[in-house]
């Protein structure tokens, strides 16, 4: 049997996009939970502990997009130019954001708190944004032959921004939980108080959003509901309420590993239990990855690249998060 | 004439984003170079000016990255926005073209970055070097590809069309297509010839306030001597590029040169200056030499060059547009020569650094090689329409169906946002440009500094 290049390239692009959301996830959500710490210094530190590695992890935003190009050319089209209002706005926050990693330290003191503040609306206007687009998708398109046929403002239903604020707390958990790694002393308790808030809004958020997709979407509610699927798909939504009562529990006695791997197994949880919903569609309701998929000239040749060099950037990556490794000190010098 | 459509301010945003997204990259990809070079020499001789020099133009690097990175996830993001129907027409082409961008340039640049950055404490003296080589070796695999998916646009090869939509059939020509090699040196120079005058004004800045240090002065003749070296040279990739564009571009060359008519059958004057008209098709106040534009072009005394009349007209590139940003790109490039070519001669005297409207000029001369990159693109992309693939898709066929409101809205919120933005990078940019390369020492008691403080808490 051949080989089905669609579904290895929908892995690739699943994959990117967890990447992404794992490591984009908490150094967005370091802006997110930013405007609840007051000291200048503690700010410092909050930004040091991911000056060094954002840009790589804001790579994966790009990867994600240049292969979904690549790969589904139908369905970057399609899904862009449907959701090109959450987008751009995405893109001008991550603007702000981005530039305000360079610009707080080489600013006039008059103008720090502005870029604080490009930081941290940057960072959670771009998750808000973020969620949104994963809510569009969910909720699907309207597409005639090979247009999108909606309306610009077809997004702009409850769903969508409620899984804005959804994202928002998951971001803000991978956040928070990555500066107990990389912070001690009062920084860090501060931080520690903060994490199970953010998980009881998060699991709020996990459990409107499961109840609310499969009543959206009747095919989502067979997937899930039908036998044998029912026993077989029930391991996700218990694993995740495991792992959520031993992050309350390693928070309680003070671990500052765990509960960051705790975090990414549960965003890994929530994000498995949408590719789920949606498989094997790439524009949901109706487009399957298979009719959206590029030549397979395309997907082969890109292929050679992907096998070779993805395996490089995650040696490189890894040795640059060794690099940077252990606690970031108050005053630690910039470059 | 012009109507404030839809389509027309989806191309007015893409230009504006792109246009100011260029500089950054170019920059980027000179001084990266720049600072490899510059911490190569500093490890073999262990002249402390070179680390000076490389800790000085490492932050002003930072900054210019930064703004690179951000204003380029707009470019990714908008084709899919803006031009659905080019994506979904040639994303099969340009989509993996692109994805190679990011796996082989991307990544290396951030993933080494850090280090770069932040890495003088934590890594070996030679693993830093290595990380610094591998951001500049990223921001040139960068180039290659995406001027590989520029190219194909102008002058597409290695492909059928099955279905109204783009199939690759052999990626080899499709990525060395007949425009790429011309166009990845053209821009590859120009790149390193930007950077050097940006470089050599900032020097020659502080020379004229006084400040004559040793790594003043390095910078100064560092700068000279690669503008001096690569200058004439570019002028040669600029005469072949054209050549190269004669053969398959010929609509764009008539309008580069505001030729109209070849009913005489004769040979073809240069045009130095005038005014091409769209409408009347004739080239206003023209002034010309006779025969000069074919002994130029064709490297002969009779055969003409191709006429805008030769081409429907509605496949005629904008005349008036491309004339004028060609012939401001050749000016710059003749002065960068004059400037470099100088360089030698004061040297030889040893009066580089004290030729007080040497450098003056040089300072004026800051800001010419992005100047002279952005006429240039200018000239190849609007010389490429009506086309946005070249002979296969027209631009009014690419763009995605966006309301004129939402258009305006997007364009309004770019414009204020670059501007907001970018302002300030290039405030923060020329402020630390203006401190200049602070002496060893004072970094060692910078440093020393923070360690007491670290030391406290």
């Amino acid at each position: 049997m051949e080989l089905d290049l669609s579904i290895v390239w929908f892995g690739i692009i699943i994959f990117a996009t967890l990447m992404y959301i794992f490591m984009d996830g908490f150094d967005l959500g370091i802006g997110i939970v930013m405007p609840f710490v007051k000291s200048n210094a503690q700010k410092d530190v909050m930004v040091n502990s991911v000056a060094p590695v954002w840009d790589g992890n804001e790579t994966w935003i790009v990867l994600g997009g240049a292969a979904l190009f690549g790969a589904f050319p139908l369905a970057y089209s399609i899904i862009l130019e449907a959701l090109t209002i959450p987008l751009t706005l995405m893109l001008v926050a991550l603007i702000f954001r981005g530039v305000a990693f360079e610009f707080r330290f080489k600013a006039l003191p008059s103008h720090l708190k502005f870029w604080d503040r490009a930081f941290m609306l940057g960072s959670i206007i771009t998750t808000y944004c973020q969620g949104v687009v994963v809510g569009a998708v969910v909720q699907g398109f309207t597409v005639e032959g090979r247009v999108f046929a909606g309306g610009q403002l077809d997004w702009l239903t409850p769903f969508p921004l409620f899984c804005g604020f959804g994202l928002l707390a998951a971001y803000a958990l991978l956040g928070s939980t990555w500066l107990l790694t990389k912070t001690e002393g009062e920084l860090q308790q501060t931080i520690f108080t903060f994490v199970p808030k953010i998980l009881c809004l998060l699991i709020i958020a996990i459990l409107v959003v499961s109840v609310w997709t499969p009543l959206t979407s009747v095919s989502i509610a067979e997937r899930w509901f039908t036998l044998p699927n029912l026993f077989l798909l029930a391991p996700v939504p218990l694993l995740t309420a495991v792992l959520c009562w031993k992050t309350f529990d390693s928070v309680k006695k003070q671990k500052e590993t765990s509960p960051f791997l705790m975090a990414l197994m549960i965003v890994f949880l929530g994000f498995a239990g949408l590719g789920i919903s949606l498989w094997p569609n790439i524009i949901p309701p109706n487009i399957s990855i298979w009719q959206a998929a590029a030549p397979k000239e395309s997907l082969s040749f890109m292929l050679y690249g992907a096998l070779i060099i993805i395996p490089v950037i995650l040696a490189y990556t890894f040795w640059s998060y060794y690099v940077f490794a252990g606690k970031v000190k108050e005053g630690e010098a910039y470059h | 004439m012009f109507e404030f459509d839809a389509f027309l301010l989806a191309r007015i945003q893409f230009a504006f984003t792109v246009s100011f997204h260029i500089i950054f990259p170019a920059i980027t990809i000179g001084l990266a170079s720049y600072l490899a070079v510059l911490e190569g020499l500093s490890l073999k001789t262990r002249n402390p000016d070179y680390k000076i020099l490389y800790l000085f133009w490492s932050k002003i690097f930072a900054v210019n990255f930064g703004m690179g990175v951000v204003s380029g996830l707009v470019m990714a993001y908008q084709f899919g926005t803006n031009w659905s129907g080019f994506s979904d027409f040639a994303g099969s082409i340009t989509g993996p073209l692109l994805t190679y961008e990011v796996l082989t340039a991307f990544f290396l640049e951030a993933g080494f970055l850090g280090v770069m950055l932040f890495g003088w404490q934590r890594v070996g003296d030679k693993l830093h070097f290595f990380a610094t080589c591998m951001v500049a070796l990223g921001t040139i695999l960068s180039t290659f590809w995406i001027l590989a998916s520029n190219s194909w646009m102008q002058t597409p090869t290695g492909y059928e069309i099955i279905n109204g939509q783009v199939v690759p059939t052999d990626w080899f020509a499709v990525i060395f297509n007949p425009s790429f090699p011309y166009r990845l040196l053209h821009m590859g120079v120009a790149a390193f010839i930007s950077t050097a005058v940006f470089v050599g004004a900032c020097a020659a800045w502080h020379l004229l306030k006084g400040n004559k240090t040793g790594p003043v002065k390095k910078m100064f003749s560092m700068a000279m001597w690669m503008l001096a070296l690569i200058a004439p040279i570019q002028a040669y990739i600029g005469d072949i590029h054209g050549l190269n564009t004669l053969e398959h571009q010929p609509a764009k060359i008539a309008a580069i040169e505001g030729h109209w008519d070849n009913a005489d059958g004769g040979p073809s004057p240069l045009i130095l200056f005038g005014f091409p008209n769209m409408e009347t098709e004739r080239t206003d106040y023209a002034i010309a030499i006779p025969v000069l534009g074919s002994l130029i072009l064709k490297h002969s005394l009779v055969d003409p060059i191709p006429a805008l009349k030769d081409f429907p007209k509605d496949e005629r590139p904008n005349s008036l547009v491309v004339f004028w940003s060609f012939r401001i790109m050749v000016a710059l490039g003749i002065l960068m020569i004059v400037q470099g070519f100088y360089s030698l001669g004061l040297r030889k005297k040893q009066r580089l650094y004290d030729t007080g409207w040497y450098l003056k000029f040089s300072l004026f001369m800051g800001p010419s090689g992005l100047i002279a990159i952005l006429a240039g693109w200018f000239t190849t992309e609007v010389g490429r329409q009506p086309w946005v693939v070249y002979g296969l898709m027209k631009t009014k066929d690419a763009v995605s169906a966006h309301s004129d409101l939402q258009m305006s809205i997007s364009l309004l919120c770019f414009f204020i946002v670059y501007s907001l933005v970018f302002g300030f990078g290039y405030f923060y940019m020329m402020r630390q440009m203006k401190q200049g390369p602070l002496p060893a020492d004072a970094h060692d008691t910078n440093s020393h500094e923070i360690s007491t403080i670290s030391g406290r808490l």
